[in-house]
């Protein structure tokens, strides 16, 4: 089988796996609390309620969806106009698990790409490093000057935010290939230089606004979705080196 | 001798030639895979945006 087809059959077979089981995750973490912020960022005209409370219940059904036009931050107020949506319940989560796989089979392409460049066999255990490199460079680097945000938080311009995550994505993997496999000194200082370099310049900052979403609800986003992210790159590690050494034999 | 060595560097370059080979697919996989998350992660277009929003709150890429 020619290396490419090799790259492409793994990465869809683990993206694939992975995708489902961290959409599985997601359904009882990120997007629970997704919907429950919602309920805040469709409210504009509710009275705020306590920091500390938590809606008691899931949204009702009508209002989970996401509705750009009723933002109530003005910093981030952004209309959509009368775009596409997928509607609440079961249409929109089965748009959130085809994203879900198309980004691990992207990422798995990556790895298999990767595995396919190191000219000899990946054991799971390797892959799962690799995987681990993949958290740090797509969830971890990013995450500490742009940390998960729930819907209704005040954020800076979304293509200033862009540029700068996927320059800090870079970095870190540039970064961390330099201390991997580089043995001279030299090369371990440019490489936690050009680490640290794009939290030095420092992210995009969110204009001052209010929002009502409560702390403790982003303060949980942030854990679920670091978590979720963990347990996917560990997963499609793993699963890709797996899938791509029985491809490459065959 | 000298067919030896011409044996010897046509299979060097054959070796060479595959390595290329195996380079340019894996780059090509990569570039496919980086166009795949880009798409999905950080396309403006409102429809992308609306069906993959969950995803993209969930895996901290740049939303709105």
């Amino acid at each position: 089988m020619s290396v490419f087809r090799s790259i492409v059959f793994s990465a869809v077979l683990a993206g694939l796996v992975a995708g489902l089981a961290t959409t599985a995750v997601q359904m009882v973490g990120t997007v629970r609390l997704i919907q429950q912020a919602e309920v805040y960022e469709k409210k504009p005209e509710a009275p705020a309620p306590a920091a500390s409370s938590m809606p008691a219940n899931a949204p009702a059904p009508g209002t989970s969806g996401h509705d750009h036009d009723q933002h109530q931050i003005a910093a981030a107020a952004h209309d959509h106009g009368d775009a596409w949506e997928p509607e609440a319940g079961f249409q929109r989560n089965a748009f959130t698990a085809g994203a879900s796989v198309l980004t691990a089979i992207g990422f798995a392409l990556l790895l298999a790409g990767i595995f396919a460049l190191r000219g000899r066999p990946v054991a799971w255990r390797e892959g799962l490093f690799w995987g681990l490199g993949g958290f740090a460079v797509f969830v971890a680097a990013p995450g500490l000057g742009l940390p998960p945000e729930v819907p209704g938080q005040p954020v800076a311009d979304l293509t200033l935010r862009q540029t700068w995550w996927i320059g800090t994505a870079c970095a870190t993997a540039a970064g961390l290939g330099l201390l991997v496999f580089r043995r001279e000194p030299w090369a371990a200082m440019l490489g936690l230089g050009v680490i640290a370099l794009p939290h030095v310049i420092g992210a995009p900052q969110a204009p001052v606004g209010t929002t009502d979403v409560p702390t403790t609800l982003a303060h949980s986003f942030v854990v679920a979705a670091v978590l979720t992210g963990l347990m996917f790159w560990a997963l499609l590690g793993v699963l890709t080196s797996i899938a791509y050494a029985r491809f490459s034999r065959s | 001798m000298p067919q030896a060595q011409t044996a010897q560097l046509s299979a060097t370059t054959n070796v060479a030639a595959t390595n290329v080979n195996v380079v340019v697919q894996a780059v090509l996989a990569m570039a496919l895979g980086l166009f795949v998350v880009g798409v999905v992660g950080f396309s403006h277009i409102s429809a992308v945006h609306n069906a993959a929003h969950d995803v993209r709150h969930a895996n901290a890429f740049p939303c709105h």
